[in-house]
């Protein structure tokens, strides 16, 4: 097994603790995981992404050109990824402020709108959670258990008790994901 | 068994710092390599194990600090990136010059001048050939993965102290800021006053009874006793070339065509040497871990065995001419690189080796 992810969006969205609880979950099921933040001027508002490594064997580079799913969370992210997922690979995007939509034919592509419903059931910090629960709905790569240890891991203990919230936020993202295109 | 974590390249080197026993660390702050002096500042060390964690006002300053700490027959260390370790390179000269250990952990990024912060190899020129004044050697090390960022702390510290000398780290913005799974090392105690004084009667710990005190210094002003001073740095040196050089051989053995690359650009060609081999080209990557001394001996073997070599660098040719002097014409050797903070696809080193080499 291996998963070679992107994710990717605006600063402050959560993108590289998504990467962060995702690289977690992995070590927690003994996997080979590396995790590949884009580091620079990036700021809340500015453009971020992370490159997310989980496979049984040992991971050459952690730099990667194509990607087995890509997260897109922004439209400059969409413009720059959606070229760069492997044939057959998956897209989730949250469908909030798009201009253009996703065009590709040869990959599986889903909605989630969790954007939209996080902040309809008031729980918009765990927004990126959404998205991972939608992501593990349709790319079951580690159990939501791993990811909830995951997540005991890479939080402070302050903030653990936060992570019931965080379960919710998983299990409703897995709920919400929409198939707009799926190939055989 | 320690536990295997999760962290940054730059946050192993400071857990690794603390573990193996390092009484202090001077730096500033400059991307790619802040998490160092941030991890120190956030574990508090001074609470447990005594280390001093300070931010100096400037480069030249923690490097000074090294300087007499190091003097002092302590275990210390700075870390910067590309231009920060411009502004050490006086210092570490006078370190090389007075035989001090030390370790300077450099995260480097792309230039010249204030450049950019993307991952760059642009100083293996800089480090393994001087960047300071006068015949000296750094002893170099490259990490090409996290747990390297870890186990290379420890292990740069041994070799300082063994060989007293300064040894640099040279890692990238890549291997820097990412997060990989890490092993650290077991905890080592920092040597106590006494113990100072008995392993390192050289350091300047005060007479205690001899009857003539330490003196650290780089100068002198005696041409014929500076010319042996150089004599006895250059044994030192032939030494260090003789015991210390390290490499790692990916697919090597059966290789027609070989990669050298160093870091995390040697990552990137692991994966290169998969597609290669997918393609019936059979290909090996050898790595240099100690970039100074450089593996000559060992391409030299390889060199009459393959059909080529391709040096594979993110910079603009560098290393390459150390490739050369070890192969000495036997064999065709040629260079690919991006530069700026660029870095290569698997498949664009694909490419090079095949029109370069293959034909």
């Amino acid at each position: 097994m291996k998963e070679e992810i992107i994710i990717a969006g605006f600063g402050g969205q959560g993108v590289l603790s998504m990467g962060k609880i995702l690289a977690y979950s992995g070590l927690m099921q003994g996997k080979e995981v590396s995790w590949m933040p884009s580091y620079g001027p990036e700021q809340r508002g500015g453009t971020a992404n992370v490159t997310v490594i989980l496979s049984d064997e040992r991971i050459s580079s952690p730099i990667l050109y194509e990607y087995d799913t890509a997260i897109i969370l922004n439209q400059p992210s969409l413009d720059k990824f959606e070229s760069r997922i492997k044939p057959g690979g998956t897209l989730i995007y949250d469908g909030h402020g798009f201009v253009r939509q996703p065009k590709r034919t040869d990959i599986n592509i889903y909605r989630i709108d969790a954007l939209e419903q996080s902040i309809a059931l008031d729980m918009s910090k765990t927004f990126n959670m959404f998205i991972l629960g939608g992501f593990l709905k349709v790319r079951p790569i580690v159990k939501i258990e791993d990811v909830l240890l995951g997540l005991k891991k890479s939080l402070p203990e302050r903030h653990h008790h936060l992570l019931p919230q965080n379960e919710k936020a998983l299990r409703k993202g897995m709920e919400i994901l929409i198939p707009m295109q799926v190939i055989a | 068994m320690e536990e295997i974590k999760l962290m940054k390249g730059n946050e192993a080197v400071a857990e690794a710092a603390i573990r193996c026993g390092c009484d202090g660390y001077f730096g500033y702050p400059i991307t790619p390599q802040s998490e160092i002096l941030e991890t120190l500042m956030a574990l508090e060390p001074w609470k447990t194990t005594g280390m001093v964690v300070l931010q100096a006002e400037s480069e030249t300053a923690s490097i000074n600090m090294v300087y007499g700490g190091a003097g002092c027959g302590k275990k210390v260390m700075t870390s910067s990136s590309s231009p920060g370790i411009s502004l050490m390179q006086e210092g570490l000269s006078y370190i090389a010059g007075a035989e001090l250990p030390c370790v300077v952990v450099n995260v480097t990024r792309g230039g010249p001048g204030l450049g950019t912060i993307q991952p760059s190899q642009a100083d293996y020129f800089q480090t393994v050939k001087g960047g300071g004044h006068g015949d000296y050697k750094l002893i170099t090390l490259a990490p090409a993965s996290v747990q390297e960022m870890a186990d290379h702390t420890v292990l740069a510290f041994d070799l300082a102290f063994k060989y007293r000398n300064p040894v640099m780290v040279l890692s990238d913005g890549i291997i820097g800021q990412m997060m990989e799974k890490v092993q650290l090392p077991p905890h080592q105690p920092r040597l106590t006053d006494e113990q100072v004084r008995e392993k390192y009667p050289w350091a300047t710990t005060g007479k205690h009874g001899r009857a003539k005190q330490n003196v650290i210094t780089s100068l002198e002003l005696r041409s014929e006793e500076m010319e042996k001073i150089n004599n006895r740095l250059q044994d030192k040196y032939r030494q260090v070339e003789q015991n210390e050089v390290r490499f790692e051989e990916y697919f090597c053995d059966d290789a027609e065509y070989l990669i050298t690359a160093f870091g995390s650009c040697a990552r990137i060609c692991q994966k290169t040497i998969e597609l290669l081999r997918a393609e019936g080209i059979n290909a090996g990557l050898l790595r240099p871990i100690t970039l100074y001394p450089f593996p000559t001996e060992t391409i030299a073997q390889f060199a009459k065995h393959v059909k080529g070599i391709l040096s594979v660098e993110l910079n603009a040719g560098q290393m390459v001419e150390d490739v050369r002097l070890a192969v000495n014409g036997v064999t065709p050797v040629e260079f690919y690189g991006r530069q700026g903070g660029m870095t290569p696809t698997p498949d664009e080193v694909v490419k090079a080796l095949k029109s370069k080499l293959v034909k």
